[in-house]
């Protein structure tokens, strides 16, 4: 019994060893193509068991088991290391060189400079990158941060005879680099605005000259009013002044061939709705007011407590008689909103008149 | 051209359902093919896929109209039916008048109808509802809201005028 149970057991064993290696081994006719650095595998065997009409679906997967197995037969052999954990294998470097995904890029236009060299026939000259600055007596850049020789940092500038003596020379060198850097901003913009051949905005006709025409005042005028921090939006219009037109957002409609489903749905619920003769809740709304109900309602409540508050200090106080107090304060309470209400002692008659005469008014 | 808004299809269908009512639905959601209404130039067309597909290919300012007119919209957004929409609406009618022949001619050019000159009327009609006039031959002829005035209380004395067409715009074309 026990010998057979342990050469049943053996057989099984050998049984089981023998069906792994009949699932991990394939047998292919043409060996294939591996590039495992982009897990690719390559089949070039005809496919013979395709022709199968009605469902070749399970010829397709056996075959996309089987090469799937032999592509990661192919993973087990590489070399591996150990990554926290986890066992990972080093992927060789791609061999297959992948197309193009986005189209070439179009040759750009010439910018002005470079046109201009062209022309002349001006080859770049090759020019070092550190020059020997005298004053500070070390290698600096030629341009950029701390370069050799930048005007603006210099402590000693001499007036020139020409120059008005009380000029600012150290001010007008800053303007001038600041108009440098800004007319260079403005030629690069140019250039790229014709690479991508738009249309810079320009401020053509803002200077105000004498001879400008109604149009030209009209748009000028509109810029004007737009170019404020807020964009125009808290700019007042004089007493006649006309709303400008077209200047809301632009209606957006639906396609013309959006989803048909879509379209048929949301029209039948539309008919439902108008049909069901009940009244709509709209959620929007009735959160709202229930928003401000509860606002209005915590309002009143404070008030009350500041006016009981106030009340009770002015009694507390010189902790006379009052004989109009409980009325009058009943009065306020009713009132409620009583606006502002001047605590004090000296004032409590004269409160108490108003209190009355308010809360006369409010009950009406 | 483009889809209806949501405020745009909501008037128009208020306006359809007047004359029939739920039925529609049956316009909207059709068996035997996708249908939409579309917006060109402030009219309505009842359009199917298909045809509409062949339409977005002419531009729009020399495209007319395509599929079925419906209806337009006013300059102040109310939609006014029109009677190509008539075919339409003859099916799916809720309420429905049938007028003699005598009358039908005088009705088609505007006058009003009495009640001698109706012959049938569908039962339930309340006053001013949307209605459907057909001729004595079952064929649709206009669509109309009928009104009723009593005068006097004697049965001979009640004149039932029928008010011509709420499209004072349209010519009213005989249908032969």
């Amino acid at each position: 019994m026990e010998g057979q149970s342990v050469e049943e057991l053996l057989a099984k064993a050998e049984r089981d060893e023998a069906e792994k290696l009949q699932r991990i081994t394939v047998h292919k006719e043409l060996e294939l193509e591996f590039d495992l650095g982009n897990l690719l595998a390559l089949d070039r065997n005809p496919p013979t068991g395709l022709r199968g009409g009605p469902s070749p679906e399970a010829e397709l997967r056996a075959l996309a088991r089987d090469n799937t197995q032999l592509l990661i037969n192919q993973l087990w052999q590489l070399p591996t290391e150990r990554v926290e954990e986890a066992l990972v294998a080093q992927l060789p470097e791609p061999t297959t060189r992948l197309p193009r995904e986005k189209p070439v890029p179009r040759p750009r236009p010439l910018t002005r400079w470079q046109q201009f060299a062209r022309l002349k026939g001006i080859r770049p000259k090759k020019k070092t990158n550190l020059v020997w600055d005298e004053v500070s007596g070390q290698w600096r850049r030629r341009w950029g941060y701390q370069r050799a020789r930048d005007d603006t940092k210099e402590w000693l500038i001499e007036v020139p005879g020409s120059a008005d003596p009380l000029e600012d020379q150290f001010a007008k060198r800053i303007q001038a680099k600041k108009e440098r850097v800004a007319k260079n901003e403005l030629n690069r913009l140019r250039n790229l605005a014709r690479a991508h051949k738009t249309q810079l905005p320009s401020a053509a006709g803002m200077h105000p000259t004498g001879h400008q025409s109604t149009k030209e005042l009209g748009r000028a005028l509109q810029v004007a009013k737009v170019s404020t921090a807020s964009v125009g939006r808290f700019q007042e219009r004089l007493p006649k002044e006309k709303a400008p037109r077209g200047s809301g957002k632009k209606r957006k409609f639906q396609p013309l061939f959006g989803d048909f489903a879509a379209e048929k749905n949301s029209q039948l619920e539309m008919l439902r709705l108008m049909n069901s003769k009940k009244p709509q809740l709209d959620v929007t709304r009735a959160t709202n007011k229930q928003m401000r109900e509860d606002e209005q309602e915590e309002a009143a409540k404070r008030r009350k407590m500041s006016q009981k508050g106030k009340r009770k200090g002015g009694r507390q106080g010189p902790g006379g008689k009052r004989k109009g107090g409980p009325p009058s304060q009943g009065g306020k309470r009713k009132v409620g909103l009583g606006g502002k209400m001047n605590s004090g002692p000296p004032r409590l008659g004269g409160n108490r008149k108003g209190g009355l005469h308010q809360g006369g008014k409010r009950r009406k | 051209m483009r889809p209806l808004t949501e405020e745009e299809t909501r008037v128009m269908f208020e306006k359809i359902a007047k004359y029939i009512g739920e039925n529609l639905q049956l316009l909207v959601d059709r068996p035997d093919g996708t249908y939409c209404f579309r917006l060109h130039n402030d009219r309505v067309y009842y359009v199917s896929e298909k045809i509409l597909k062949l339409a977005a290919n002419i531009s729009g300012d020399k495209l007319v109209s395509l599929g079925t007119c419906f209806g337009k919209f006013t300059k102040t957004h109310k939609f006014r039916l029109h009677i190509t929409a008539l075919d339409y609406l003859a099916p799916y009618a809720k309420y429905k008048v049938w007028i003699k022949p005598g009358a039908e001619q005088s009705f088609l050019y505007g006058n009003h109808v009495l009640k001698s000159g109706l012959g049938r009327i569908t039962e339930n009609t309340s006053q001013y509802q949307g209605v459907v006039v057909y001729s004595m031959a079952d064929i649709p002829l206009l669509y109309s809201a009928i009104i009723i005035y009593c005068i006097g209380s004697e049965a001979k004395d009640i004149q039932l005028p029928v008010a011509g067409s709420p499209d004072h715009s349209m010519d009213t074309q005989q249908r032969s």
